[in-house]
């Protein structure tokens, strides 16, 4: 057994996290940075967070994620670490020649308090960035939220530091895609586009995180949102936000500095899902969903009444991010199968209530649990005492799969052991096929491996 | 392989590279930046501050610490007192292999963290390490509990040895130390080495005076079972009639570090990460220190028969020699099918505090020459040589470290050997306390290089157009977007063994595989490659 000291009785825990099903800030924000044309994701404390955060992203992408690092040595973290940021942006710019560098903090510089407006106008100031060029940050203390919260502060941040108010307003419509993959920003393109509609979305990791092998390596790939685009932002018509905890942030400081009014859905997983996204997209644009659309919407409505019987009353565990457990949740029960146990280790007193009222409305009483303590452990433990059909979640849960003979499909992040996430989508109603084929997949591989020989099925 | 014939000099090539940086930095990067000149002794700058923004390959010292000295021991359970991320991203990710066997403690899949809260940093997470770790101790009554400090700890000023000591003295039956590897310590992971050796050397080794059975007593220090290397030693040592007593810290449990004291002789593998225990167990003990490598086939036979010589015991060394006897042949054919096709070809090494030496062998067994190599976090003397000791410069990064004192216990020591014996095996060539250093054996006009910078590999990538680059996790995908493949040396990109005699054959073969594959031709489209032909296309 992999994980033979996990006992099966749940004794409550207030201190010690054990396998979390989450991790900290300073990853989210260098994600949603690369997701910016030519922006330099900057970490802004010790070496090892920008290593640590590079490693887990290169793992998860094997793409290469180029960042910096302030390099804070015990002298920095006593006297404060301007002289290191400054620094950088001067090399940086001189070495890397970025249009944007992203600086993110650290559970360090938050400790000590640098201020990096403060800082970053100092580098100006000195000219050490030159015309027409851009520092954007995110404050990112580790010790508060997770890495979904990284994430959404280095959006607002690009709202804070780009977005450009004006009176003047166009037809475009902004879309904050949330903490998604680079197939699934481009799935929500290809929706959008099939839409008709002219939009802006930020960040788009599409063709930077899942750049081609060409012989050549693109310091700055051809993805990423242009600076101008962002900057464009201000003057559009409305912005759709994509995941509450991802999206809220950002859309909000657009009204706030830019007027642009916003509502937030969420992150287009599932039939249901999809289906708010396409008719907020409508709303917005005044533009009617085309028939390709309803015809994709059909095939997985299709294959979902064809496998019905593989689905139905299949129990799952599932953990992750609030963002994508809501959606994922939602499309679960829509197949009526049943989530028992469902973790989350980012904090944030609405997801609990959002996930039971999913569960409520098809009678399911589940175990569901986030923020504190809400980690794979305890997930592992209520594994032990209701035993499920299928695990859902990051790399991580193949140690509880193997141990637990668990069917299991990989979802969230990091996936460090498998590709595909990176090309294709979990979103929209392709994403939704191609969840239904991973799942179905996992269950008919188990039952291959392991029905006796006389109940063996050629068809199935 | 570029063409030797248009590659400009070295020199030339150091100075574009740095004509690119701001003044400062171009200072300061020169001097880490060497033109081998064989037979002369050349200095490196090394184990100072990184530039600032410049993509560096190293990390942390909580990295060094927790991750690679304390990663690899099963049965302690590590607490990283913190926020979750250092401990989420040292969480299984260095790939060290373990054997609990059916029933033996395994904590090392998982993941323990005080996961800090902003009313932790503001008003102090002592208590809730002390709450962890009465939890971890209910939970699974473990043998040893770690505590490993991350930045915020060290500036808040949690005393995590003090909750260590108050904690060990109320649960009684549990061994509980505490590690202050703040991640701004130093300048790379090695600070965090130099810390893990202070404190498993104070809290565990000797704990326990028994002796293990066996002739031949040996520790293994510097080997972190990457990809099943240790397995592989091991292995080899059985069929040799050696006795591993400890390995630090590769496929290791607490109780082996306890009694590791009682060895005849330490072997170091990796100089850099385990440098400091041997010096304090000899200096306590008595035990010597001899410098080995196990990668390589050819540099393994020579690391046993340097344990024969310090044994000089024919039955020992009868036995050794047959085992390299046995298991020769399996290589030489192995290397017979593969050099051929690995002849002439280059390699570039920038990695660890020693793989980017020893694995410098390897690839002159495949007849593959290494045109540049550096570290990521060593110091001079894994450059230049033990002999610069004297003369490198303590500053302050390195001074804040803890340097132990340490003096000769006053029962337990006992010297293995004596001044005269010594002397005779020195004659006989084993240098005892000793380690050459890699520039020694590096040709003339190759580039010595430390704390490499992305923009540093990209050039050396361009000019030189190596067979094969081996780094890291965070450098591999952006150099084989290149056309070049790389090899992680940290990883083993998830293969391995590449110890001992079995993991060079199987090296052979993977890297003829990277260096043969012919997968990179098909990068072009053929409408790229001929570019009439789109026309001629549209034409049909």
């Amino acid at each position: 057994m992999l994980l033979r000291h996990t006992p099966t009785e749940v004794a409550e825990r207030n201190a010690l996290t054990i396998n979390p099903a989450k991790t900290c800030q300073p990853v989210g924000a260098m994600y949603a940075a690369l997701g910016i044309h030519a922006c330099f994701p900057h970490s802004h404390g010790s070496q090892g967070c920008c290593a640590y955060h590079r490693s887990a992203l290169t793992r998860h992408y094997k793409e290469p994620v180029m960042a910096g690092t302030s390099s804070f040595t015990e002298g920095s973290s006593v006297f404060g670490g301007q002289s290191n940021l400054v620094s950088a942006i001067n090399n940086i710019f001189t070495i890397y020649n970025p249009e944007v560098i992203a600086v993110h903090t650290t559970c360090l510089s938050e400790t000590i308090g640098d201020d990096i407006p403060q800082i970053a106008s100092k580098a100006v100031e000195e000219g050490k960035v030159p015309d027409g060029k851009h520092i954007i940050y995110a404050n990112t203390p580790s010790y508060v939220g997770s890495h979904v919260d990284g994430f959404a502060n280095m959006v607002a941040g690009m709202v804070k530091g780009l977005a450009e108010p004006s009176e003047m307003r166009t037809k475009t419509i902004n879309i904050l895609p949330g903490w998604v993959e680079p197939s699934d920003m481009r799935e929500i393109k290809r929706l959008t586009n099939a839409m008709g509609i002219s939009f802006i979305m930020y960040p788009d990791t599409s063709d930077v995180m899942d750049a081609p092998q060409t012989g050549t390596h693109v310091f700055y790939p051809k993805g990423g949102t242009p600076v101008k685009a962002i900057q464009a932002s201000g003057s559009s018509a409305f912005t759709i936000g994509l995941g509450p905890l991802c999206s809220t942030k950002a859309a909000d400081l657009l009204k706030t500095k830019c007027k642009v009014e916003y509502s937030i859905t969420d992150i287009p997983i599932g039939i249901q899902a999809t289906d708010r996204f396409l008719m907020a997209l409508s709303r917005a644009s005044g533009k009617p969903v085309p028939e390709s659309l309803t015809d994709e919407r059909g095939r997985v409505m299709d294959i979902i009444t064809d496998m019905h019987q593989y689905l139905y009353g299949k129990r799952v565990a599932l953990y992750g991010d609030p963002d994508q457990l809501i959606p994922l949740t939602e499309f679960l029960t829509d197949m009526d199968m049943v989530p028992m146990h469902i973790v989350s280790g980012t904090p944030g007193k609405r997801f609990e209530k959002r996930v039971n009222e999913i569960l409520h409305a098809k009678g399911i009483e589940a175990n569901v649990r986030n923020g504190a303590n809400a980690d794979m452990f305890l997930l592992h433990q209520w594994i032990k005492n209701d035993p499920v059909d299928l695990l859902i979640g990051n790399t991580y849960g193949k140690y509880i799969a193997r141990d637990e003979n668990i069917p299991f499909v990989r979802h969230g992040f990091p996936i460090l052991d498998r590709i595909g996430h990176s090309y294709f989508p979990t979103t929209g109603y392709t994403g939704a096929m191609r969840l239904l084929e991973q799942i179905l997949g996992v269950f008919m591989d188990k039952q291959d491996r392991e029905s006796p020989e006389t109940g063996f099925e050629l068809v199935m | 392989m570029a063409d030797s014939t248009h590659i400009p000099s070295p020199e030339k090539i150091k100075e574009e590279i740095l004509s690119h940086y701001p003044v400062k930095v171009a200072k300061k990067r020169s001097k880490a930046m060497v033109v081998r000149e064989k037979g002369s002794d050349q200095e490196i700058q090394a184990n100072v501050r990184t530039v600032p923004g410049i993509i560096t390959q190293r990390g942390c010292s909580y990295a060094g610490c927790k991750g690679v000295v304390l990663g690899p021991t099963r049965d302690i359970v590590n607490i990283t007192h913190g926020p979750i991320g250092c401990g989420f991203y040292s969480w299984l990710t260095r790939r060290n292999q373990t054997d609990p066997g059916p029933d033996g403690a395994n904590y090392m899949p998982y993941c323990f963290s005080t996961d800090m809260q902003d009313e932790n940093i503001v008003f102090g997470g002592e208590k809730k390490l002390k709450e962890a770790i009465q939890e971890a101790y209910d939970l699974f009554h473990p043998k040893a509990i770690a505590i490993f400090a991350t930045c915020p700890v060290g500036l808040i000023g949690d005393d995590i040895h003090s909750v260590a000591r108050e904690m060990k003295e109320k649960l009684g039956d549990v061994n509980i130390f505490g590690f202050s590897c703040e991640g701004y310590k130093g300048v790379s992971q090695s600070a965090g080495h130099h810390i893990a050796n202070n404190q498993i050397f104070k809290h565990v080794v000797g704990r326990n005076d028994a002796k293990p059975e066996g002739e031949f007593v040996v520790n293994l220090l510097g080997e972190y079972n990457i990809g099943g290397d240790a397995f592989e030693i091991e292995r080899i040592f059985e069929n040799c009639g050696i006795t591993l007593c400890a390995t630090f810290s590769g496929n290791s449990t607490m109780g082996a570090f306890e009694r590791s004291h009682t060895a005849d002789l330490n072997l170091i593998m990796c100089h850099r990460s385990i440098n400091y225990m041997a010096e304090m167990m000899e200096t306590k003990f008595g035990i010597p220190w001899i410098k080995v490598n196990f990668i390589g086939a050819e540099a393994t036979a020579k690391s046993l028969l340097k344990i024969a010589d310090y044994f000089a015991d024919e039955g020992l060394t009868a036995r050794i020699k047959a085992v390299i006897a046995e298991e020769m042949p399996e290589v030489k054919e192995t290397l017979a099918r593969i050099k051929p096709r690995t002849q002439g070809k280059t390699a570039m090494l920038f990695v660890g505090g020693s793989r980017a030496h020893h694995y410098q062998e390897l690839f002159s067994e495949m007849g593959m020459k290494t045109v540049a190599a550096g570290y990521e976090f060593a110091h001079r003397d894994d450059y230049e040589g033990r002999k610069v000791l004297p003369n490198v410069k303590v500053d302050a990064d390195s001074r804040n470290i803890e340097e132990l004192k340490v003096e000769a216990d006053p029962e337990r020591f006992k010297a293995r050997i004596n001044e005269d014996q010594k002397v005779r095996l020195s004659r006989a060539g084993i240098e005892f306390e000793d380690y050459e250093g890699m520039m020694n054996q590096m040709e003339d006009e190759t580039f010595v290089i430390d704390d490499i910078s992305h923009w540093e590999s990209e050039k050396l990538i361009e000019t030189y157009k190596p067979d094969i680059f081996c780094a890291g996790i965070k450098e591999k995908y952006a150099i084989q977007k290149m056309g070049v493949p790389l090899k992680q040396l940290h990883s083993y990109d998830y293969g391995g063994p590449y110890a001992g005699f079995r993991g060079a054959v199987n090296f052979y073969v993977e890297i003829d595989r990277m260096v043969n594959t012919k997968i990179w031709k098909l990068i072009e489209a053929p409408w790229d490659k001929k570019p009439g032909i789109t026309a001629e296309l549209a034409a049909v």
